[in-house]
């Protein structure tokens, strides 16, 4: 069964074909990862699929269910949560706030909650134990009460990946979670990221880093210039004559 | 987590705050004590720190703007001011019409332009404060224009009623106090968090399902509903209401205030209002050049504590705010 389906999704800006009908399902579980050169529309497409644009043409179905044209909320509810290309953080909030607003779906309480807090106060207790549990997972434990501002880039996006898993995702978004970071931080998110996986979240991500991608990936999209060019496993895709040339260009290519 | 612990929290590792907080304390039980011209000077300031702490909420929080509360301070005062001096109403009964009044513009003025980002809020507020005012102004039947309303009688209920300036003083205080630990109960909240989510980025909020445009407008009417109590207790507070009390000076008085103080903080909010309201007692001697004694010192504070004065301790110990301790 598969969790997402893209079904011939375009998006255009004037003239601009940014995404050119890409169909392609992305399975209720393991890693799967879109690649594709710099400008080879992949930021867009995460932005058709969490409803942060619309597509010019094309459906898209998230666990049976038509979310095509849905505004970003509303698609969050249904259990695809994304994360950024630049992290983005509430700055001003705590480590802890701000893997506790991942818990707003599901979690009660308006103003009167706000105005009675000893009635209240059961409620926010779980929200705290099940985010601290979060942030111990991502190794963010001793840093709660720091604003999330001014952690260090590594550790923003640990946060950023820790707080969309609060929401239980269904289908979990990352764009570039490896931007950024230094060797040892992307072992420990190659690891979480298989973590993650196996936990039962299904994880779609955008990446340029290629022993990372071919490290955690179960599958692999490949898009150049807006079109899906090939899928399959990490290996197959590696071998493949087109993507080979999209990245690197060909004899064949440069006589055209 | 409650409101009470959480200022207390707050102060307790930030001793610049708390030293605030005890100098504030001390100067309303001595007002208290020696009486005199100061009891009014801080009734103003009390009433001033319910307004400026629900602007708070909108702007601090939320990271909205808004040039126009003014207004919703004088639909609710102005309703007081008719009703009960002219009509006999009862001054609560009065102030809750007043209230649902300024609600009511709330609502209507917030529902479809906080749906859209940028000015676009900023500049509808900006017109509800300007309408407001020439209203007020214009509509002399009710409002008696620049003459403004007198004979307002004061806070009570049936035949009980707060005459004494210190009675008055200690009510305003309270409910001063109360809307500071409301508003410190909302920012300790799940509502508070997603205010403040959607001031840090409003894609992330969306992204995790926050309805943006709802909370938004759940900040906007909170603040609005703030503004409306403040503008009540004014008119019953100082007995007359003109058209200036809610004019353009007042936004410029609460934006100084919410600066001063540190904006997006319930402390600074709260102590930026006593202390901008105290200023022209502290430079009287300037009289004329008071505006730009506050120009002076809003860009002061802007410049060297740009968190305001709940940022000041962090001024001689830059590394507390990234300790976190």
């Amino acid at each position: 069964m598969n969790l997402l389906r893209l079904d011939g999704v375009t998006r255009q800006f004037g003239g601009l074909i940014a995404v050119d009908a890409v169909s392609l399902d992305v399975p209720a579980e393991g890693v799967t990862a879109v690649i594709g050169p710099n400008g080879a529309g992949k930021t867009t497409l995460f932005n058709v699929i969490s409803g942060f644009m619309a597509p010019s043409a094309g459906r898209v179905m998230f666990a049976g269910q038509h979310i095509t044209g849905l505004p970003p909320e509303a698609i969050a509810k249904r259990g695809l949560v994304r994360t950024f290309q630049l992290a983005q953080l509430f700055e001003n909030l705590t480590v802890l706030e701000n893997v506790k607003v991942g818990r707003h779906l599901h979690t009660t309480g308006g103003l009167l909650a706000a105005l009675m807090p000893f009635r209240a106060a059961h409620s926010e207790t779980v929200v705290e134990e099940a985010s601290l549990a979060l942030l111990q997972n991502v190794g963010l434990a001793s840093q709660l009460d720091m604003l999330a501002g001014v952690l260090p880039y590594g550790q923003k996006r640990l946060l950023e990946i820790a707080r969309a898993l609060a929401a239980e995702p269904k289908l979990l978004l990352l764009d570039e979670p490896a931007a950024g970071l230094n060797r040892s931080e992307t072992t420990r998110l190659a690891s979480l990221l298989r973590q993650i996986a196996t936990s039962g979240v299904a994880v779609l991500l955008i990446e340029h880093d290629m022993s990372l991608v071919m490290n955690v990936a179960d599958r692999v999209a490949v898009l150049d210039f807006g079109k899906l060019i090939a899928q399959g496993t990490p290996r197959d895709v590696q071998l493949n004559p087109d993507v080979i040339a999209a990245y690197l260009g060909t004899a064949l290519a440069a006589h055209a | 987590m409650n409101s009470r612990a959480s200022i207390w929290h707050d102060a307790r590792r930030d001793p610049a705050l708390l030293v605030l907080w005890v100098l504030a304390a001390a100067l309303v039980v001595y007002v208290f004590i020696t009486g005199g011209y100061l009891i009014a000077v801080l009734q103003f300031a009390a009433i001033y720190v319910i307004f400026v702490t629900g602007l708070n909420i909108f702007m601090g929080y939320a990271g909205q703007v808004s040039f126009g509360h003014n207004a919703f301070a004088a639909i609710s005062g102005y309703t007081s001011a008719v009703l009960t001096a002219n009509h006999g109403w009862e001054p609560i009964a009065a102030g809750a019409l007043g209230l649902s009044g300024a609600l009511a513009c709330a609502l209507i003025v917030g529902y479809p332009t906080l749906r859209l980002r940028g000015h676009y809020l900023a500049m509808a507020t900006l017109a509800i404060g300007l309408i407001a005012y020439e209203v007020a102004v214009q509509w002399g039947s009710v409002t008696q224009g620049y003459m403004g309303i007198s004979g307002i009688p004061p806070l009570g209920i049936g035949g009980w009623t707060v005459t004494s300036d210190r009675a008055l003083l200690v009510l305003l205080i309270l409910s001063a106090a109360l809307a500071v630990l409301a508003a410190a109960g909302i920012r300790r909240s799940r509502l508070g968090r997603a205010f403040v989510a959607i001031s840090g980025s409003e894609d992330a909020a969306r992204a995790l399902g926050i309805d943006v445009a709802h909370y938004k407008l759940i900040a906007f009417l909170i603040s609005a509903f703030y503004a409306g109590v403040a503008g009540s207790l004014f008119v019953h507070a100082v007995g007359f209401v003109s058209p200036e009390v809610y004019g353009l000076h007042m936004v410029v008085l609460a934006f100084t205030m919410l600066y001063v103080g540190g904006i997006g903080t319930v402390a600074g909010s709260a102590l930026g209002a006593m202390v901008v309201a105290l200023l022209p007692e502290t430079i009287r001697a300037l009289s004329d050049y008071q505006d730009l004694a506050y120009g002076a010192v809003l860009i002061v504070i802007l410049i060297y504590a740009p968190g305001g004065l709940a940022s000041l301790s962090r001024l001689w110990s830059p590394k507390r705010r990234t300790e976190g301790a």
